[in-house]
């Protein structure tokens, strides 16, 4: 395979509290290929999005980083400010989840797009504006140079959505961080939203990291998952390696609590308890508590992130176990 | 369409009379293919709002009356009319005349000219520069809002009254100088309410989304936070030149702002406090002028705040 576009390494983000450090993001390390679309699931507190923003070095000022992150041959986190303030937006661009908020209320949507081009851009003003409107023609707003003249609340929230995307990709970045698009949004306009997404990444060639709490979302969508619970990376695979062939107690509790049509259960199945609490966090493996399958080495020893194949790894002292048992039963 | 086409009344006339006025309707409201800029949409709220109207056509009444009416009268600022001394309103004298014999209407004139002119600068600098510190304040917060936030506690403690009179003392008082002064001591209001609606305005996801897309701070600050602050800022001004005035007046009857031969309205109110047993229309005239610039430029402010707010329906009610 190429070299990798993103190259995430041991990145750790600790916030320090009146009764100790909680950390965020434990000892995180992936990697993100050029034009590839890596989803990363987990509940909500689970560190996907603190993962984007110390990515983006868009944390609170009081976090404590350590760790890498490469991105194109450069270090994000030692670079300095005006290094990093190019490179947001240019080569790496965000959406947020509540297209909402995310929209300046006082300007014009177009006249926002604009802005972000002529951030990066020396442009004449008609060249962006023509650009704003091409790009609100690419995600699928209607009547893009009447629209482009109106108000964020002029805008329906799938419209905003689609606004945020047209703004995120209006430089063309390399990479796209999707921090739960779809998540403020109807059902309805959460699959055209998707399909903006995936549209685009077509278009432009973009990577994609999509952060979402719905798996479902995430099978249509994305070449790779990965799975955080408790400020760590439980799993990470292929679609089909994380859907079929998973190999960790915690992605199977989420992928059975998918409401299924056909199926004939008469009760949605839901993981007992709650996640931990990240100051003092459980001793062992961060999913003991809550676990069907724990032993009593999985209280003893934090089991590491074991390469099973190809790209697929599992954080389970019983990941072989659950292969066996998958084997073993008829599916 | 079988169902309309069968209904008794003509349904091609009325129809297409419709579609013309719907896409007229459209035209007003802005919803044709070219675009109305912020500017245009602004002023058209703006011309919609009644007390708006109301303050901005009255206040440029009282400024042309300021400007012009001196010219229409046959007297000079400093003409002394010595057989008409302590007239009351006459045809050549339209609001009377002085102890010395001055034509009262062409020194009020002249005393609005100068108290809205100093009501204009000194509200203008002082909100200039309270929004630029309000903002970096609330911006940045940490050392930089202690620093700020001390500064003004430490001006609003400052008597406004002791500053200003030995400033008068020390540096005479022209106009100019009485409007800085002014300013000085009256930045600090609009600095806190800025700093604000900052503070909250920042933790809105439009400003990380614009930090995301590799916006500076001072972007940030001019480009996208402080264009939100427009509407309470408008408001602030104008009712920061009401209390300028009114400080300026106060002043100005205490002996401490305007200086003969210079007058102001509150000078005027000041000249004629002796005579207030015989002549209360003296006192009154440029005491009822104050009130009037005020309530026009508060009204004004009203107007300009629904403007600016892009949210506000009034365009279309």
């Amino acid at each position: 395979m190429s070299t990798p576009l993103l190259k995430v390494d041991n990145l750790t983000v600790g916030f320090p509290s009146k009764s100790g450090l909680v950390s965020a993001v434990t000892d995180v390390s992936f990697e993100l290929f050029p034009g590839e679309v890596l989803s990363v699931v987990g509940e909500s507190g689970s560190g996907k999005s603190v993962t984007a923003l110390a990515i983006m070095r868009l944390h609170p000022r009081s976090a404590q980083i350590t760790g890498s992150v490469q991105f194109d041959g450069r270090d994000l986190l030692t670079i300095d400010d005006d290094e990093m303030r190019a490179i947001r937006g240019r080569d790496v661009a965000m959406i947020f989840q509540d297209p909402m908020t995310a929209l300046n209320p006082v300007f014009s949507v177009g006249a926002q797009i604009v802005e972000a081009i002529r951030v990066h851009n020396d442009v004449s003003k008609q060249a962006a504006q023509k650009r704003a409107i091409d790009l609100l023609d690419l995600v699928g707003v209607p009547e893009p140079r009447r629209r482009a003249s109106q108000f964020p609340h002029e805008y329906s929230g799938g419209m905003r959505q689609r606004a945020m995307i047209a703004m995120a990709i209006s430089n063309d970045p390399k990479l796209l961080i999707a921090d739960e698009p779809t998540t403020a949004l109807d059902v309805t306009v959460q699959a055209q939203v998707m399909e903006v997404l995936h549209d685009v990444q077509k278009a432009t060639g973009t990577a994609i990291m999509l952060i979402t709490h719905d798996l479902g979302l995430v099978a249509g969508s994305a070449d790779r998952v990965q799975v955080m619970y408790a400020s760590r990376l439980m799993e990470t695979g292929s679609i089909d390696e994380i859907f079929y062939e998973s190999r960790n107690p915690y992605t199977q509790a989420l992928i059975d609590s998918i409401p299924d049509l056909d199926g004939n259960k008469e009760d949605l199945a839901s993981i007992p308890g709650n996640p931990p609490s990240l100051l003092n966090p459980p001793s062992g493996c961060p999913f003991r508590p809550r676990c069907s399958m724990a032993v009593e080495r999985c209280a003893e020893a934090t089991p590491e992130l074991i390469h099973i194949a190809n790209s697929h790894a599992s954080r389970c002292h019983r990941a072989d176990d659950m292969a066996s048992a998958a084997a073993g039963t008829p599916s | 369409m079988a169902d309309l086409g069968n209904q008794p009344s003509g349904s091609d006339g009325p129809d297409s009379s419709i579609a013309v006025m719907l896409a007229a309707a459209d035209d007003l409201e802005g919803l044709s293919d070219k675009p109305k800029t912020f500017g245009r949409l602004a002023f058209e709220r703006f011309i919609h709002h009644k007390l708006a109207i109301v303050g901005a056509a009255g206040l440029m009444l009282i400024i042309a009356a300021f400007f012009i009416g001196p010219i229409l009268s046959d007297f000079e600022v400093d003409d002394y009319d010595v057989l008409n001394r302590l007239a009351g309103p006459t045809k050549a004298h339209w609001f009377g005349t002085d102890e010395i014999g001055r034509d009262l209407f062409v020194r009020t004139a002249e005393g609005g000219q100068l108290s809205i002119r100093i009501g204009f600068v000194a509200a203008g600098l002082a909100t200039a520069f309270g929004t630029v510190m309000g903002a970096v304040a609330g911006y940045f917060g940490k050392a930089v809002d202690a620093i700020i936030s001390q500064v003004i506690n430490l001006i609003l403690v400052v008597p406004a009254l002791i500053v200003l009179s030995v400033f008068a003392l020390k540096f005479g008082s022209t106009w100019w100088k009485l409007a800085m002064v002014l300013a000085a001591l009256l930045w600090t209001r609009i600095a806190r309410i800025v700093r604000g609606v900052v503070l909250s305005l920042k933790e809105q996801e439009f400003v990380m989304a614009a930090r995301a897309a590799g916006a500076s701070h001072r972007r940030i600050i001019f480009r996208h936070i402080l264009p939100n602050v427009i509407g309470v800022i408008a408001v602030e001004i104008t009712l920061l030149v009401g209390t300028v005035i009114v400080l300026e007046s106060t002043l100005s009857f205490l002996g401490l702002g305007v200086k003969p031969p210079e007058t102001s309205l509150g000078l005027l109110v000041a000249d004629a406090k002796g005579n207030i047993d015989n002549d209360p229309l003296r006192v009154l005239t440029p005491g009822i002028m104050i009130v009037l610039i005020v309530l026009c430029v508060n009204f004004l402010g009203d107007g300009l705040r629904d403007a600016l707010d892009p949210r506000s329906k009034s365009e279309r009610g």
